[in-house]
């Protein structure tokens, strides 16, 4: 140790003596110096496969909040790199696009990334992974059925006839306009996870994002196979197992309105 | 075998804090070249006898826990209103089944429930029992009548934004408990 020591010194002259040993992320912020630590707890679901037969238990965790950035996926970040390495959770993007941390805090599912740590310090906040989904370790959910149930109701555009000149599917700004609110969904399967009937029901019931986007197609000027779409929805299962409880529309991190547009399709099904 | 972890490990730290450094050292040296060190060796740590990884995923499928969700999911009025809703009709429909089928059924088991002897029975009890009996009678009815109203709305694709949400579920649970109070107090 005693050589390590040296050898680091020599070359790095020029660093702070006691400069903690791991490299700094964006997750852990310089402390100011004259602040009393803010502590808070952090709760969170653990389950190990490797040790099936351990039950999954909530592991607490104690940050301080001055060393640690305003999110959530910050201090999972921070536990990680400097707690319990063992922590396991999926990120990327870190600023709410990929859809990757999406995950159960305080009760309600959202994006880590997107969701900032309560300052209250008093409460400890609880990290679950996506409700009713299966746990394939700690806080990562087994997404294979929620892709499967997108691959079915065929997210692309279906047409047959070719265009007038043979170029782009053009559309008109209005006809575009009905997209807004249904594009940007990134599929991080908050909504779905949040819905008691998917929770009771995922195996038939689509769920909120997926309808989401079955309506983004059924809603596009230039997809041709509405009816046969509409027909693979017309069914006591796929879309009417939506009891408009609208945990969906509550809890989406991108704001959008899943609960609206299973309206819509209950709608043209309807007419 | 320790010496090279301990230049490793410094040169990792000279990178994270001080990157320009690292710069000019980032070709491998003439000596370590010579030594054949210029390549990054690794341990080999896995062992060589595993079993087949398809067969360790399906193992770990069927042992798979299912997260937490009705008992950690936060409390709010959209679906809690809505379990509610179901509960009521569940109740109010189970009511009158159950209520029917007695009333077909008491000639021959010799209940009295027709009505006459229904008013005598409410009229002998005492004013906070009348109170209690239509109150308990009266909320669930008023709950479901009026949510229905918002499912309909809902239905015809109004409503559907998370303040009106909020908004008329409140509403609903206002209106409901003052108008079975009403009811109860008549």
């Amino acid at each position: 140790m005693a050589s390590l020591r040296t050898t680091s010194r020599l070359l790095a002259a020029s660093r702070p003596m006691f400069r903690p040993a791991f490299a700094r992320t964006y997750a852990t912020v310089e402390p100011t110096p004259s602040e009393q630590p803010k502590m808070k707890t952090f709760k969170v679901y653990r389950w190990n496969p490797d040790t099936p037969s351990e039950k999954p238990q909530m592991q607490s965790y104690d940050l301080d909040l001055n060393k640690t950035g305003p999110m959530m996926l910050d201090a999972l970040i921070r536990i990680k790199n400097e707690l319990d390495p063992t922590l396991t959770f999926r990120r990327s993007c870190r600023e709410g696009i990929c859809g990757s941390c999406a995950m159960n805090i305080d009760g309600v599912n959202t994006l880590a990334c997107l969701c900032r740590i309560p300052t209250d310090t008093k409460t400890e906040s609880r990290i679950y992974p996506l409700p009713h989904t299966y746990v394939v370790k700690d806080l990562v959910p087994d997404m294979t059925h929620f892709y499967k149930q997108y691959k079915s109701i065929k997210p692309y555009l279906q047409r047959d006839t070719p265009t007038a000149d043979g170029l782009e599917n053009r559309q008109s700004p209005e006809d575009r306009k009905k997209l807004d609110g249904l594009y940007e969904c990134i599929l991080c399967a908050c909504c779905s996870t949040s819905c008691p009937s998917y929770w009771w029901n995922s195996e038939e019931y689509l769920g909120p994002a997926i309808l989401l986007q079955s309506f983004r197609w059924l809603a596009d000027s230039r997809d041709e196979k509405t009816a046969e779409r509409k027909a693979a929805l017309d069914n006591s299962m796929s879309v009417y197992r939506c009891h408009t409880i609208l945990n969906c529309t509550r809890t989406c991190p991108k704001g959008l309105n899943p609960g609206r547009a299973i309206a819509e399709i209950k709608k043209m099904l309807a007419v | 075998m320790f010496s090279q972890k301990v230049v490793q490990q410094s040169m990792r730290r000279l990178a994270v804090q001080q990157p320009f450094a690292m710069r000019s050292m980032m070709g491998a040296s003439p000596v370590a070249v010579a030594l054949g060190k210029n390549l990054q060796t690794r341990q080999v740590t896995s062992s060589t006898k595993t079993e087949d990884p398809a067969q360790i995923l399906i193992k770990q499928r069927l042992a798979r826990p299912i997260a937490p969700h009705l008992s950690i999911y936060k409390p709010q009025i959209g679906w809690i209103g809505s379990s509610l809703h179901r509960i009521t009709g569940v109740a109010l429909s189970g009511t009158l089944y159950l209520w029917a089928t007695a009333y077909l059924a008491s000639p021959v088991l010799g209940w009295h429930l027709e009505s006459a002897s229904m008013v005598a029975a409410m009229g002998a009890l005492p004013l906070v029992g009348k109170v209690l009996l239509k109150t308990t009678l009266a909320l669930p009815f008023t709950y479901h009548c009026m949510n229905g109203l918002r499912h309909l709305m809902w239905d015809l694709g109004r409503g559907l934004t998370n303040p009106v949400i909020i908004k008329t579920g409140w509403a609903v649970i206002g209106l409901s408990v003052a108008s079975a109070l009403g009811l109860a107090l008549i």
